[in-house]
């Protein structure tokens, strides 16, 4: 077969690209727009930049959804390495079964995701508002009895829908994994926990980072599920967002837009130039070789 | 060894029970229950009214996922000829997009869209819009796209085509080229190789990157708020009023949820079925 492909082909993806990035350039140009249009170009201005910093409910939903996007990545990954591992090691007819359930918050509408979970936390509250009334009364300590969706309930959900995905990339570079590796390391005098930090986690370490950017990506982009969790107290960028366009969205959010999709632009860049490098260096030492 | 490490899975199986599997029972026991908490199948009796919703969304979702899938398997075809390092560029330049919500780019869709917004600027200034009256007879001074479901669909299909592309791409790249090769020396002409071996091959890409295009399309709420006007509801606004919306009724939003699960469910199963028994849908 033959490789390069052809200029029709060319042409063809470049007009894809060109629907994916319309809108993207569209909010960054007009990010920098004197005017407080998103159609008519006023001339160029920071003012939606410095306006921005000021803003401080864009400021606090900004802080919440990189916090709660970073923290649902990290426990996500942690928590998805060890049960990819834990299944792994399963027999099949346990394992199946379960899988089935681990695929079910990816199969399933974001918003029945939302849904249910909003249903199940008001459930908890209200039980949980009858056992800490009854709790007090006993007169040991007391518990507080009005608990709210917010922060925290948001953060459960995000790590729920998160833990598949890294699942999903750890499992198979696990089955890839020479089983053998296991009982060599032992059989030299590893333990089998050194076992797993020495010879398991560097295998299967490409799997662990890809997962963790697909839950992070999932995690940023991610609305309907935040908008039925965060309750009112807590609000990701993106509830914000939604929040504005019944009414008119205020351009400082095309600024702040910006810079995160610049910064994850950037550290896109850097990580692909560096992978890129190894990769480079890799040839050039089997080639020596 | 082995054995001992299987009890790595314990908490994320209790975490399961906890925020996957309650979560859907409690969907299951206020769908069958009444405002007072008594058994009641008046919930689904009402479905009857929202036949006209479940037939739109069905529709726009179906329509969406066609054009997904007429531009996405394409286009994951020609990524896969090109060379490794155009490759790498093509994925990252496919995900990058989704880094900036999918609320704004849709708002950004509105700007492009409106009445005298970006297109209609564009059509206009270069006299396009004149053309058309003169060859129609019409007389607009703008082309309405705008608040229609045209609107909706291209709203559908910019979000998720590339859950259509990524699935196909990775497994048209995963296939074992002296197949192709073997084939070719049998005599197929590339016709042939492709409708016998590629298309074939590459099926359980397709099956789950329809899933993942359909099963979005077909419940969302802010696309159709957003693009769509709010006046021709979807499924997914529909449920979102029950809850958070001013028609408070989370027993009738559980149905309508409920009701919607299933489906998507059996038509994934029909679907599936026509992949004849591709274990593992490939995802992402």
């Amino acid at each position: 077969m033959k490789r390069g492909g052809s200029v029709f082909n060319r042409v063809v993806m470049a007009l894809v690209f060109l629907f994916l990035y319309a809108p993207v350039f569209l909010l960054i140009i007009f990010s920098f727009n004197a005017g407080n249009s998103n159609m008519v170009w006023k001339g160029f201005s920071l003012t939606w930049y410095s306006q921005l910093f000021h803003n401080r409910l864009i400021m606090q939903s900004v802080y919440i959804t990189l916090l709660v996007s970073l923290l649902a990545t990290l426990i996500a990954t942690i928590a998805g390495t060890s049960a990819a591992i834990g299944f792994y090691s399963m027999r099949r007819r346990v394992r199946s079964p379960l899988m089935t359930v681990n695929n079910i918050p990816m199969m399933n509408a974001d918003i029945v995701t939302g849904v249910s979970l909003c249903l199940l936390f008001v459930a908890f509250f209200a039980f949980w508002g009858n056992f800490a009334s009854w709790f007090n009364s006993l007169g040991l300590f007391q518990l507080p009895v009005h608990l709210s969706m917010g922060f925290g309930t948001m953060l459960i959900a995000h790590i729920t829908f998160n833990i598949p995905y890294v699942i999903l990339s750890v499992g198979p570079k696990l089955r890839q994994m020479d089983k053998n590796l296991i009982d060599a390391a032992q059989d030299l005098g590893c333990t089998w926990m050194q076992a797993f930090w020495k010879v398991v986690l560097p295998e299967i370490k490409p799997g662990i980072v890809s997962g963790a950017l697909t839950a992070f990506t999932m995690s940023i982009d991610d609305f309907v599920i935040s908008y039925f969790t965060a309750g009112s107290s807590a609000s990701t960028l993106a509830v914000t967002i939604y929040g504005m366009t019944k009414k008119k969205v205020n351009p400082q959010i095309n600024a702040v837009s910006t810079l995160l999709f610049v910064t994850v632009l950037l550290l896109l860049a850097a990580v692909n130039i560096r992978e890129a490098r190894l990769e480079q260096r890799l040839e050039a030492q089997r080639r020596k070789s | 060894m082995k054995r001992k490490l299987s009890l790595f899975a314990v908490p994320y199986v209790v975490w399961m029970a906890l925020f996957v599997v309650a979560p859907i029972i409690m969907v299951v026991v206020y769908a069958f229950s009444s405002g007072a908490g008594g058994f009641t199948l008046a919930n689904f009796a009402r479905m009857g009214t929202y036949a006209v919703v479940f037939g739109r969304s069905f529709k726009l979702a179906i329509i969406a996922t066609v054009i997904c899938l007429a531009v996405g398997y394409p286009v994951s075809y020609m990524m896969s000829k090109e060379g490794p390092r155009f490759q790498r560029l093509a994925m990252v330049l496919i995900m990058l997009p989704m880094w900036m919500n999918f609320l704004l780019r849709t708002y950004s869709w509105m700007a492009i869209l409106e009445n005298n917004g970006l297109l209609n600027q564009f059509f206009q200034s270069t006299g396009i819009i004149n053309l058309w009256n003169r060859i129609f007879g019409t007389n607009l001074s703008f082309f309405p796209m705008m608040n229609t479901q045209g609107a909706v669909v291209l709203g559908m299909v910019y979000n998720y085509l590339p859950f259509m592309i990524l699935p196909i791409y990775s497994v048209i790249i995963k296939m074992d080229a002296s197949l192709l090769e073997a084939a070719q020396d049998l005599g197929a002409d590339n016709l042939n190789v492709f409708r016998r071996v590629i298309l074939p091959l590459s099926l359980p890409g397709v099956l789950s990157g329809i899933t993942m295009v359909f099963v979005p399309s077909v419940s969302t709420f802010a696309i159709s708020t957003m693009l769509g006007g709010g006046t021709r509801i979807l499924l997914g606004d529909l449920i979102e009023q029950q809850f958070l919306g001013g028609a408070y009724n989370p027993q009738l939003g559980s149905a309508i949820a409920l009701v919607m699960m299933v489906i998507v469910v059996l038509c994934m199963w029909v679907m599936n079925r026509f992949g004849e028994g591709e274990e593992q849908a490939v995802m992402l």
